[in-house]
């Protein structure tokens, strides 16, 4: 027996030994396996359990799913297209909405306006003419679109019933255009801009950021100081640097991609941060070293041990990166670098209410921003929802 | 049982009466320490002995009134003997009480289980210790030096003039620990409170640690309350012992009776485990069976019952066991602690 | 700990040796170069210029050499005489036209800077110590807000605000009796009240972040034992606090002063587009969009400059009050 026992694993031993303990204690309970759903749940299942709980979170997820679904339909939800010029309907203000006139039910309408003009400055003045009202439709006939690139229809979601009367909910700018599409119209090309350029600065990050944490040593080195190096640039110089080098003739889609492509070109580094540091931080964990050690392959221990563990913290780090990348782009547009009209994009739109004139003149030309900063708070609080969900360690 | 009202006995330094301590979680109620009581006279090393999760510690920060912050005090009393004579009732001290801020350091030490991050990264070992030389005692910054020298001497630290100005990062888990005791005696405390000061050390060092305390308990004649989860690091510093199981004290005694003659299944089993050097025969160690209870679910009547050898149905898992007090002192909570006087002979 | 000092300042060569030469490649990115430009302009005042002397022209200014000559005659110019070329927009000296703007925008960026630690640092300190209580909840609903808002939204909503309810122009550095006038106490008073709106766009974003991150650290620093032991020497709430946990969670805040120098300097220019401060930020907008890249670049390279000599500075500060890191 004494010199078996040295191997702790001989299952002989082991059935010995079992039967010797099996003199149970008389009042043993039955092992409690209520919390059995919980230790045999799948790593995901886990984090989407965590995750619902988190309600912002969760309503931030179906904000950005409602916000990116109306990008997609814009054509169809807006009543009007983004370039059409209106010259006797320039800053209108929004537009409320009622149901109710003179105490009636009416169904969705809004009050016609009355155009004069002050006599002192002769500016264009609207007046809420409230005897007359403008009843609005739904699924009315309005200009023609292609639905999703694909279907041709002249069909909208709502419109004024009389074609005459426009229906202008965020109000119109100083060329007479509906406001409301092109925000719509923009959210397209913003909210994509975020996403592919968050797609390219991933691809960088994960690459870079891979072979950092997979060599190590010199390489890692070597680029430690290059990501060191591009954080210490300051970012909106440096980005209006290389957009302003950009031709202003070269065509506006192009000119999108490679904007998104110099935001990336940036915004790589933190990427790289995070998969380089959960690499590090994996690389020395126990499981691995077990991995190892029971002859698993360099391969196998990536894809199976690494990167599993890896995914849950790089979704939330890119979830966190597409903010920034919005905020980038609004920003180089805000300020002339970026996309130039004809493109509609919020930072586009911003540019009419860069003045203190226009925005006094017209405050709902800020609508833009406003929604700017509600897609880019629910980014982050999405982003810090999927991070704390995916800690596994946390509560 | 209750004794709160009577004034201590001269010789007693701490005495604990049925404290409890609960946490509310989302889960439940958690009564991590319930209805403990012990107590310890001047001088004297109490050691206190329990699984991880038994209460010891929570206990112990409670003496400290430092337990955390959503713990909620539910009764019992902690009273305290000061240098001056006089007793105060800790137990309804508030946290930051000029009382309990003035016995803290001061009257009471405290050392705790993991030396590498107990002492401040920043701040030098001499700065840490002179801060509390001169939070408790009117001297000036040379002599709060000074005396920080002489303490680090005290705890047979090598080159203690050196030592002095580093950062604990310089220094060894051992040395560190070291300076975790010199910071705990640095106003000559009455009560040392050790929170598993060795578990986190070497065997080697552990027992300089153990000799350490030792002597300078002896030199210095304060009392120590050792908490710890090894039955052989009792058996080496502590004058008596208390078993502690899933929030209560099952057994109280001194070290040989409690090693010798243990009055309470759990002691026993507990003391089964312990592999023994020169034993008659290789033999499996004896284990606990099961584990233990989670902490939301403590099973009624006796909490060891699920897990005990000798387990009556209708006794042990429906009544509290109350304390069985045996002539030498030794106290157990066991329903059937009197039927082990005569196993013991064996 | 002067090794560690002598370490990264040999460091932070190579860096400014790399951010020179992208602020050179920056300058030449556009099509056409100094020459196509300067004989646009004399054509356009009427001279007559032949290709002929244009291509002498260029192979004087030696516009024809290679790429890492041409750098080397810029940066060897700049570093030797201070000569940073010409802007030909304005017809000037770049190196008279940039140290004004330059000292304002680090000046409100410094002030933004210390404005947002006195605010968010105690702010921070006090969540993580009354966790989840009213003002908690409070300061982490402004912390999501702020970082939210971006600096040109906050200025143009602070403008319309100013506009609108209090009356007043809250753009600029200067009122109008002021702008040229020389440096006298009622500018400077002048000043003053001109420039919290500035600061106050700028630092709100970053107080947001530093809010949460001081927070972060403390709620971690404040689980470590060493609290306990500092608790168990009898020190009050407020010294144990300050004293130890804060004390060690400001390390990864001070690591950050050189990183928060790049993203003031972000936000500087544009606020000072919107807001139309005397700062940086408009002439380089301008400098950029009329690409003229001498200027453009020279700005590029200094506030580039800055950035690495602050994030060598942090790291020295993270030295003098980390003693783990003076070790390594």
């Amino acid at each position: 027996m004494t010199q078996i026992s040295n191997t702790m694993s001989d299952p002989i031993y082991d059935a010995v030994m079992a039967s010797e303990e099996r003199e149970m204690p008389p009042l043993a309970g039955e092992q409690t396996t209520k919390e059995g759903r919980s230790y045999t749940a799948k790593p995901w299942t886990l984090i989407w359990w965590r995750f619902r709980k988190h309600k912002l979170a969760m309503a931030s997820l179906f904000f950005l799913i409602f916000c990116f679904f109306s990008a997609l339909f814009a054509d169809f939800i807006s009543p009007y297209r983004p370039a059409d010029i209106d010259k006797l309907n320039t800053f209108v203000p929004p537009a409320n909405i009622h149901l109710f006139h003179d105490g009636k039910f009416q169904g969705p309408f809004i009050y016609a306006l009355k155009r004069s003009r002050d006599p002192e400055t002769a500016r264009v003045i609207y007046e809420r003419d409230t005897t007359k009202i403008v009843p609005i439709s739904f699924f009315v006939e309005g200009p023609e679109y292609d639905l999703l690139g694909l279907v041709p229809t002249k069909i909208h979601l709502f419109g004024a019933a009389d074609k005459r009367q426009k229906v202008n909910l965020l109000g119109t700018d100083s060329l007479g255009r509906d406001l409301f599409t092109r925000l719509l119209y923009g959210a397209r090309v913003t909210l994509s801009a975020g996403l592919i350029g968050v797609a390219f600065s991933f691809v960088i990050g994960l690459f870079i950021g891979a072979i950092a944490g997979y060599y190590g040593g010199l390489v890692d080195a070597l680029i430690q100081r290059l990501m060191e190096f591009i954080r210490s640039v300051p970012t909106i110089p440096l980005w209006m640097g290389l957009a302003a080098a950009l031709p202003i003739a070269w065509d506006p889609l192009f000119v999108y991609v490679l904007i998104t492509f110099i935001l990336a070109l940036i915004g790589w580094t933190h990427l790289a941060r995070v998969v380089r540091g959960r690499f590090f931080a994996l690389r020395n964990e126990d499981y691995i070293l077990a991995a190892r050690l029971a002859g698993a392959s360099e391969y196998r221990i990536i894809t199976r041990h690494m990167l599993p563990a890896m995914t849950s913290y790089i979704i939330a780090a890119v979830t966190l990166a597409i903010p920034e990348m919005i905020l980038g782009e609004t920003a180089l547009s805000f300020l002339g670098l970026g996309l130039r009209p004809p493109v509609v994009s919020w930072g586009v739109l911003l540019q009419d209410a860069q003045n203190l004139r226009s925005i006094s003149l017209a405050p709902w030309l800020l609508s833009p921003g406003i929604a700017i900063i509600f897609v880019v708070l629910a980014f982050n609080f999405l982003g810090d929802g999927l991070r704390d969900a995916a800690d596994p360690y946390g509560r | 049982m209750t004794q709160t009202n009577n004034p201590l006995p001269p010789e007693r330094l701490l005495q604990l009466d049925d404290v409890n301590v609960h946490f509310p979680m989302r889960e439940g109620l958690v009564k991590a320490v319930n209805g403990v009581s012990y107590h310890i006279n001047r001088g004297e090393v109490l050691g206190i002995v329990g699984e991880s999760g038994s209460g010891k510690s929570v206990t112990a920060r409670s003496i400290m009134r430092l337990q955390p912050k959503q713990a909620l005090d539910a009764g019992g009393s902690i009273r305290f003997r000061r240098k001056s004579g006089e007793e105060v009732l800790i137990s309804s001290e508030d946290r930051q009480s000029r009382t309990m801020r003035d016995l803290r350091g001061n009257e009471i030490g405290m050392i705790f289980q993991e030396p590498m991050t107990a002492l401040s990264p920043v701040h030098t070992i001499g700065t840490q210790i002179m801060r509390t030389v001169m939070l408790h005692r009117n001297v000036s910054k040379a002599d709060a030096r000074a005396r920080a020298i002489e303490l680090l001497t005290k705890v047979q630290m090598p080159r203690p003039n050196d030592i002095v100005d580093r950062y604990p990062h310089h220094l060894s888990g051992g040395m560190r620990q070291r300076a975790m005791i010199a910071l705990a005696l640095a106003c000559d405390p009455t009560l040392l409170i050790a929170d598993e000061p060795t578990t986190a050390l070497d065997v080697t060092t552990e027992a300089q640690i153990l000799h350490l305390l030792k002597s300078l308990q002896q030199e210095l004649g304060m009392a120590i309350v050792f908490i710890t989860h090894n039955f052989g690091v009792v058996a080496d510093i502590a004058d008596r012992v208390a078993v502690m199981y899933l929030g209560r004290v099952v057994e109280t005694g001194t070290v040989d009776e409690i090693f010798y003659e243990p009055k309470h299944p759990y002691t026993q089993a507990l003391l089964r485990s312990i592999p023994k050097l020169g034993g008659q025969k290789a033999r499996r160690l004896k284990t606990i069976s099961g584990t233990v209870p989670d902490p939301f679910n403590v099973p009624p009547g006796c909490s060891f019952h699920p897990r005990c050898m000798r387990a009556v149905g209708g006794i042990c898992n429906v009544t509290t066991p109350p304390e069985v007090r045996f002539p030498n002192g030794q106290i157990s909570r066991c329903h059937f602690a009197e039927e082990f006087r005569s196993e013991a002979a064996e | 700990m002067l090794s560690l000092i002598v370490n990264r300042i040999l460091w932070a060569i190579p860096t400014l040796i790399f951010v020179s030469f992208i602020s050179f490649v920056i300058i030449q990115l556009p099509p056409g170069d100094y020459v196509t430009a300067y004989v646009a302009q004399l054509r356009h005042s009427g001279e007559y210029i032949t290709e002929l002397q244009e291509a002498a022209m260029r192979q004087e200014f030696g516009l024809n050499d290679p790429l890492l000559v041409q750098y080397w005659r810029w940066i060897s110019a700049i570093v030797m005489h201070g000569d940073f070329g010409r802007s030909l927009e304005w017809n000037m000296d770049v190196k008279d036209m940039i140290w004004d703007r330059l000292g304002l925008t680090l000046a409100i960026s410094t002030l933004s800077m210390i404005f947002t630690w006195i605010i968010a640092i105690p702010i921070g300190v006090y969540s993580a110590t009354r966790q989840y209580s009213f003002f908690d909840y409070i300061f982490t609903v402004f912390g999501f807000i702020g970082k939210g808002i971006p600096e040109f939204m906050l200025a143009l909503i602070l403008m319309w605000l100013g506009y609108a309810y209090f009356n007043m122009d809250v753009g600029g550095l200067f009122s109008r009796q002021y702008e040229t006038a020389p440096w006298s106490w009622g500018k400077f008073v002048d000043l003053l009240e001109h420039l919290w709106v500035p600061i106050v766009v700028l630092a709100f974003g970053s107080t947001a972040g530093l809010i949460r991150v001081m927070r972060a650290n403390m709620l971690d620093e404040l689980g470590k034992p060493y609290v306990e032991t500092a608790y168990a020497q009898g020190f009050t709430e407020r010294t144990v606090v300050w004293r130890y946990p804060v004390r060690i969670a400001l390390n990864p805040f001070i690591s950050t002063v050189g990183w928060a120098l790049p993203a003031l300097f972000s936000g500087d220019i544009i606020a000072a587009v919107v807001l139309n401060l005397p700062t940086t930020g408009p002439l380089l907008l301008k400098a950029l969009q009329m690409q003229d890249m001498y200027l453009a670049g020279s700005f590029i390279l200094i506030l580039s400059v800055f950035t690495v000599i602050g994030t060598v500075l942090s790291d020295i500060l993270l030295a003098v009050s980390d003693p783990r890191i003076r070790m390594a």
